[in-house]
């Protein structure tokens, strides 16, 4: 006996629970399968960068409607998701990194996008007086943030189901399968049947495109991230470096959240990461040199949350190329989290209406396989 | 002065230097294997033998007899050719066997082919009411100034809980010329009565003529107060009484001092944040590491031994450690281990060890009032989060103590959980209908142990990490 719904989305990461939570919104019943509970990998553990700035072109559109949810987030979800908008900051230490992010600002503007705004070695003090001197400038995306990530995913996760979404988490999604028009999906002892699949499972994501015929070049990575004990207030924004793997975080409570992108070893048949300290080191080196003002804090955590990247850095969004019905939300390469309350909407447009108007051809993954639908 | 390691590879490296990692030690070194004892406090013996080789009580009857075994373990270390350092804080250890410690605030990294984990025991959390105002202090704490300094309480003081360590501390302040005005024994009516079946075991046990002699010597001294069902601390700022009900009568008292104490259980920090598997004890109540009868974890490599092995007690550590340290001299240079004794003869000692520790363990199963708080008891003291806080995020949806994370920080301080994962577990547990297994602990991640920014800053890398990446 299998049980019928409107969707079935599998994955229970901020993509999957927005994609869940906004068809219901749509009027529809979707079941989210994750097999170990929502936000457990990189939705809950990522830095919470609320990040328009330094994105790929392709993905831009996606992250302006995304930031325009994120505005209204408490509207939607009845839980403010810690989030806060202090701007992200991206220096540049000296001229030849700042004259690439002129070159950036330029293209951007070309394009029509004005979110991105060069600064000079003044304003970058204004926002960042903690930054070291020999800074010349920058680039400051006024509107962007910050959330915190376990709790934005979880509130997504709550708010779906209160609006009639089935929930399973702890029971992986097994024997996906298609016939008759119909996806099934094992889901412990239980079956589900739904016209629609989403394919949101994150790092185990670029198995099912596979088993299902859309192999995409893809990686499992487990960027490291760690946290200081609390420090006394020095800085607003968001900050991150143009030319090392640097970004930089202080919370209303005053700990300081390092990241940038180095990466640890996913073991992800263990849900485990082994992290390289060596490489926190180079971090942790970064931020003794520009600022000294946080020589003096301990680091009271590191840790690692485990996730698929491209080998293009783009996520595959939208329709399978090859099956009707099948849907793929993954892939998002370090930078998914801000993306997730858009492509949720996005997303429930793609299957409730066939179509959106936010441009997102540049992700499908018909750039892998042409399209024999 | 500090010391760095003097290589960066060993055959074993033992973490702790209390019975356990003293023995284990001194075996692996003794067959020969390159071994490295990295201890953190001052000197060798852990919180059992602390201050062993430095200690200004110099009358042996003070500290008790058991406490001056202590000294053999430690020459029989110092005969072998082991290296050890001390002050040196093991802050991540993952399953590689790659070891991060800090030594003197300046970080190493060192690889092992076989780590003994021996990082010993916890005082469990006692959380009731006021619990955090200054004045109220663990039985432990008060311990480690008694043997490191000789200090002893000499205010009006209370000391209150149950446990064998709780007799042997108040002998031992008392001693020394300390004050005690009260002591408030938690221990459960009905403990007994289950306690009984395990009697004979430990009246065969070597610690129950010493246990009862010593509880005999603090009851000529100080009221004890038996049966005690509730308790709370409390002051404006700072301690200033004690109230209690025992027997269905509420009593107030006046204290400068409060000692708590209802055990000890597995310091499982860094074994957790290495990946090795523990389950749920539900007889001692608290997480214990998975183990073969050799000490061997879910981790190739790592084994346990000592109380963070479950507790055993300073004598059952010992032969834990012997055991873990033999079966790697057996995995490692088997040609030597014939020269240590055999491990059947091993496996006798620790079955004699361990006699009676069933009986210790039910008749001391500390009560549910005093592990389970409600309202507003603090139980993140980091985080200041109570009992209430916690019920009502579980009834938002918070399933278990990393979900909680998001919603209250619990276990995101410094402490990194040690203060409050075991009561955050229960709570949950209690208010989910759950097991404490089905619930689960918080995942650990190093380092274990703060270290300073300006420490990590500071430590070698290698080539391709200090090449600038330039952003895609």
């Amino acid at each position: 006996m299998s049980t019928n719904v409107d969707a079935i989305v599998v994955g229970g990461g901020i993509h999957g629970c927005s994609t869940t939570l906004h068809l219901c919104l749509a009027g529809l019943k979707p079941v989210l399968i994750e097999k170990d509970y929502a936000g457990r990998h990189a939705s809950g553990v990522n830095a919470g960068g609320v990040r328009q700035l330094a994105r790929h072109i392709p993905e831009i559109p996606l992250s302006i409607r995304s930031m325009g949810i994120w505005e209204k987030i408490t509207d939607l979800l009845d839980d403010d998701c810690s989030f806060e908008s202090y701007g992200q900051v991206l220096v540049a230490e000296n001229e030849e990194e700042l004259a690439t992010c002129r070159a950036r600002v330029a293209e951007l503007n070309a394009l029509g996008f004005t979110h991105e705004e060069l600064i000079d070695a003044a304003e970058l003090r204004r926002l960042v007086p903690a930054v070291a001197e020999t800074c010349p400038g920058g680039v400051v995306s006024r509107r962007d943030g910050a959330a915190n990530p376990a709790q934005t995913t979880t509130a997504f996760r709550r708010k779906a189901e209160q609006l009639g979404a089935t929930v399973r988490e702890g029971v992986a999604a097994r024997n996906i399968r298609h016939s008759d028009g119909l996806w099934s999906v094992d889901a412990g002892t239980e079956t589900f049947a739904a016209p629609v699949l989403v394919n949101a499972a994150g790092a185990w994501a670029g198995k099912i495109a596979a088993d299902l015929g859309e192999p995409v070049p893809v990686e499992t990575v487990a960027p490291m991230l760690m946290i200081t004990s609390r420090v006394p207030h020095f800085i607003d924004p968001v900050v991150i470096l143009r030319g090392r793997k640097l970004s930089f975080k202080q919370f209303k409570n005053g700990t300081v959240l390092i990241g940038g992108g180095h990466l640890a070893t996913p073991y992800q048949d263990r849900n485990e990461t082994v992290l390289d300290w060596k490489s926190l080191a180079t971090s942790a080196q970064t931020v003794f040199e520009l600022f000294p003002v946080m020589r003096s804090a301990t680091i009271v955590r590191a840790w690692a949350g485990i996730e698929a990247k491209m080998k293009d850095d783009i996520p595959v969004f939208g329709p399978s190329s090859r099956h009707r019905g099948l849907y793929h939300q993954f892939g998002f390469s370090l930078h998914g989290f801000q993306l997730g309350p858009g492509a949720g909407a996005v997303m429930a447009e793609l299957i409730v209406n066939g179509g959106t108007q936010t441009r997102v051809s540049d992700l499908g993954i018909d750039r892998f396989h042409p399209a024999t639908l | 002065m500090t010391v760095a390691p003097k290589r960066e590879d060993y055959d074993v490296v033992v973490i702790g230097a209390g019975p356990a990692g003293l023995a284990a030690a001194a075996t692996s070194a003794e067959a020969g294997l390159s071994t490295l004892l990295l201890d953190e406090n001052i000197g060798p013996g852990g919180q059992v033998f602390r201050a062993i080789s430095s200690t200004p009580v110099t009358d042996r009857n003070k500290l008790g007899a058991d406490y001056w075994v202590g000294a053999d373990l430690v020459q029989s270390l110092r005969a072998s050719n082991a290296e050890v350092i001390h002050r040196a804080t093991v802050w991540s250890l993952d399953r590689n066997l790659d070891i991060a410690v800090s030594i003197g605030g300046a970080s190493a990294f060192v690889k092992a082919k076989r780590v003994i984990l021996a990082t010993g025991a916890l005082e469990r959390p006692f959380p009731i009411p006021g619990w955090t105002l200054p004045g109220v202090m663990t039985a432990g704490a008060a311990q480690t100034m008694l043997k490191s300094s000789a200090l002893v309480p000499d205010g009006r003081t209370v000391i209150a809980g149950q446990g064998p360590l709780l007799w042997l501390l108040a002998a031992q302040i008392l001693r020394l010329g300390g004050r005690i005005d009260r002591i408030l024994d938690t221990t459960e009516r009905g403990n007994y009565v289950a306690a009984l079946p395990h009697a004979f075991a430990f009246l065969t046990s070597p610690y129950f003529a010493k246990g009862l002699s010593m509880m005999r010597e603090v009851k000529a001294k100080v009221q004890i107060v038996s049966g005690v069902t509730e308790l709370a601390a409390s002051g404006d700022g700072q301690l200033a009484s004690v109230s209690y009900v025992a027997g269905g009568k509420r009593e107030t008292i006046s204290a400068d001092l409060l000692l708590l104490h209802q055990g000890v259980v597995p310091n499982v920090n860094l074994a957790m944040s290495a990946g090795i598997e523990h389950r749920w004890d539900d007889l001692q109540l608290c997480w214990s590491p998975m183990l073969d009868a050799n000490g061997a974890s879910s981790v190739t490599g790592i084994a346990v031994a000592g109380d963070g092995a479950g507790i055993g007690g300073a004598n059952a550590a010992a032969v834990r450690g012997r055991i873990a340290a033999r079966a790697a001299v057996e995995a490692l240079a088997p040609a030597s281990a014939a020269r240590l004794p055999a491990m059947a003869t091993l496996r006798a000692d620790l079955a004699k060890a361990e006699r009676g520790r069933v009986f210790l363990d039910t008749l001391f199963r500390p009560a549910p009032q005093f592990r389970i708080p409600s309202g507003d008891t603090i139980v993140c003291r980091c985080e200041e989060v109570t009992a209430k806080d916690v019920l009502d995020s579980v009834a938002i949806g918070a399933t278990g103590p990393n979900q909680l994370k998001a919603y209250r920080r619990t276990g995101m301080g410094p402490c990194q959980g040690r203060l409050c994962g075991l009561t955050v577990t229960e709570l949950m547990a209690q208010a989910r209908g759950k097991s404490p297994q089905e619930i689960g602990y918080y995942r650990l991640r190093a380092p274990v142990k703060p270290i300073t920014l300006a420490e990590l800053a500071a430590v070698p890398k290698s080539e391709a990490d200090v090449k600038a990446v330039v952003r895609g």
